[in-house]
């Protein structure tokens, strides 16, 4: 019982009081407000422990238990503990050409940028998926999408000056319109979300649904 | 007059020739340095008048703006016309030292301080600047900042939030009392438990990635209460769910609500807590990570719901390569086509809010989605209104509001 109603109860006063402090500009509610979010950082920190463990505990099992794919566990595990060490026992682990400021800046950072560069590929591999116009919905996308590619690099203008000029029109009327159309939609369904969850109308998102 | 008389005497006309001409080469040469001297501005400008400091005037601060208005200078625009700048100070009290505020330009009346002490009373004064001198500094004070207790300019806003939250509880206590409330169909909701059954069938595990916002982001809170609804069919299924996060409390709160939805079909015992994932916090090294699983363990069906940002196209387009039945949901408008583009369903904007009420049919949470819909209708309502009004007066009074909310 307790164990619902008081998560319920939290949720409740807290869920009003962020609605409210919208609306009241005095400094006290101000002050309050960002009382309650250096809350909610120090409870996130602490979060991060619950990840670091279960992190741990989940490739050490894999480990353990000679799983196929234990290779990946032990370069997860050595990456991490490594970078712990850098930067928990290295004096001065921020400055730059400390050993923990090179293997971030010459390891994790190049391989981040694979991975964004990899998107380039896949928006490739996709258009080529949706751009097969097989259906007339499918072909007004292949249209449209021609016209705002060309329009966007100078050689649109040099085909025709009336190419940038529709992916203007493209962007700013129909995509525009549309996009506005789904974003009222979803204001509104977070207003409507959120009143339920504060009212506890809704308690799925605690576990176990009713 | 002897002639040794008159040799002194044009001698001393001479020299006294060569002095004065010696004496006009010299005051020709020093000229410039002589005008200058002249014409330094050693008169100050003349004093600003009626000047006065108040509250901030929109009443919607948090009492740490102050107004400041004065008249300008004679001497700006008009009189010597040489005024370049208006010098503000502030102190805290009329024995208490003045402090440099801000300087405004010439023709400027008005200048509002945003860092006054609510409360706390304040001397402003104001003095006109020529480029050389300072006018008489003129004061007004004391002056304090008021917190204000709610923000006018936010009244539109609240009247709407009011309305819409009297609609979602009408709706409720409508479907409560047993209204039938018809509720379109939602392809992507339904392909879910067609996505879960294609998994079991082929014994395959089910992936649901709730995005990689943080627990405070409502995308997450609504993907939460969606995993809560799967995590029901797979438990019923005995079908292994896995649920990689990005951020440690999102996973503390998947552990809750998958091992809730086994405990409520009754099947506690097949929970895993091994697949509920915490991955990185990093946003491609999580992408890495999914994709990793994605192949490794190949699930049958990819759930992907809640914020994603520029790994949504590297996730769904893995999950096609790798043969999944694949349903997104986001209501970030901008991943929405990769989302489109690369998976079987996809729960556009306001669907993914809706996944709740339509997974369970529970009347109170349908409630909600009526109110939403009566919503849209009345704001449909009003933009149209307003611009019928602006096409047939863009001076229209109602439009003029509308636009300075």
């Amino acid at each position: 019982m307790m164990r619902r109603q008081i998560p319920l109860a939290l949720c409740f006063i807290f869920g009003v009081f962020m609605t409210i402090q919208y609306f009241i500009p005095h400094h006290t509610i101000a002050d309050m407000q960002e009382r309650v979010l250096m809350w909610l950082q120090t409870l996130l920190a602490f979060a991060f422990l619950l990840g670091t463990v279960s992190l741990i505990k989940l490739h050490y099992h894999k480990i353990r238990n000679r799983a196929d794919d234990r290779g990946y566990s032990f370069v997860a595990l050595t990456g991490l503990v490594t970078m712990m060490a850098l930067g928990f026992f290295h004096p001065q682990h921020n400055l730059p050409g400390s050993p923990f400021s090179l293997m971030f800046l010459n390891v994790q950072v190049p391989i981040e940028a694979t991975m964004f560069s990899l998107l380039a590929f896949y928006i490739a591999s996709a258009a080529f998926r949706a751009f097969r116009a097989r259906t007339l919905e499918a072909t007004l996308l292949l249209v449209a999408a021609c016209i705002v590619m060309l329009g966007r690099v100078p050689i649109g203008d040099m085909i025709h000056e009336g190419i940038p000029q529709a992916t203007r029109w493209i962007l700013e009327v129909p995509n525009l319109a549309s996009k506005r159309g789904v974003m009222i939609g979803v204001g509104l369904g977070m207003m409507a979300t959120s009143l339920k969850i504060i009212l506890g109308i809704e308690r799925a998102w605690m576990g176990g649904g009713d | 007059m002897s002639a040794a008389m008159t040799m002194k005497l044009v001698h001393c006309l001479s020299f006294s020739a060569v002095v004065l001409l010696a004496a006009c080469a010299c005051a020709q040469d020093a000229e410039p340095d002589t005008a200058a001297a002249l014409s330094l501005d050693t008169i100050p400008p003349a004093p600003v008048t009626g000047l006065s400091a108040r509250d901030y005037i929109d009443n919607s601060d948090a009492g740490d703006k102050i107004e400041l208005t004065w008249a300008l200078s004679p001497d700006d625009g008009g009189g010597t016309n040489d005024v370049v700048s208006y010098q503000l100070w502030r102190s805290g009290g009329v024995e208490a030292e003045w402090d440099s505020l801000a300087t405004a330009a010439a023709g400027e009346t008005r200048y509002v301080d945003e860092t006054a002490e609510p409360g706390v009373d304040y001397h402003y004064g104001v003095a006109a600047f020529d480029g050389t001198s300072y006018s008489e500094r003129m004061s007004f004070g004391p002056v304090a900042g008021r917190a204000n207790f709610f923000q006018f300019s936010r009244m539109s806003v609240l009247v709407l939030m009011l309305v819409f939250f009297g609609m979602v509880l009408v709706f409720t206590k409508l479907a409560e009392r047993g209204a039938e409330l018809f509720v379109r169909r939602i392809p992507g909701l339904n392909a879910i438990e067609e996505a879960v059954g294609r998994a079991t069938e082929m014994g395959r595990p089910v992936l649901y990635v709730p995005g990689i916002g943080e627990i405070d982001n409502i995308m997450t809170i609504a993907s939460l209460t969606i995993l809560s609804h799967v995590a029901k069919i797979t438990a019923r299924y005995e079908t292994p769910l896995i649920v990689p996060t990005a951020r440690a409390v999102v996973m503390s709160a998947a552990e809750e609500v998958v091992k809730e939805a086994h405990a409520a079909v009754g099947k506690p015992d097949g929970y895993n807590p091994d697949n509920i994932r915490y991955l990185s916090d990093a946003q491609f090294a999580f992408a890495g990570a999914v994709n990793g699983i994605m192949l490794r363990e190949k699930p049958a069906a990819n759930l992907y719901m809640g914020a994603f940002w520029a790994e949504s196209l590297l996730l769904a387009e893995t999950g096609f390569e790798a043969g999944a039945i694949q349903v997104a949901g986001t209501a970030m408008v901008s991943q929405l086509p990769f989302f489109v583009t690369a998976c079987d369903f996809t729960l556009m904007g306001e669907e993914l809010y809706a996944a709740s009420a339509y997974l369970s049919r529970e009347p109170k949470l349908l409630g909600g989605l009526k109110g939403s819909d009566w919503m849209k209708v009345l704001s449909i309502t009003i933009m149209t209104a307003g611009i019928v009004l602006y096409l047939l007066n863009p001076d229209n009074a109602f439009v003029a509001w509308f636009a300075s909310q």
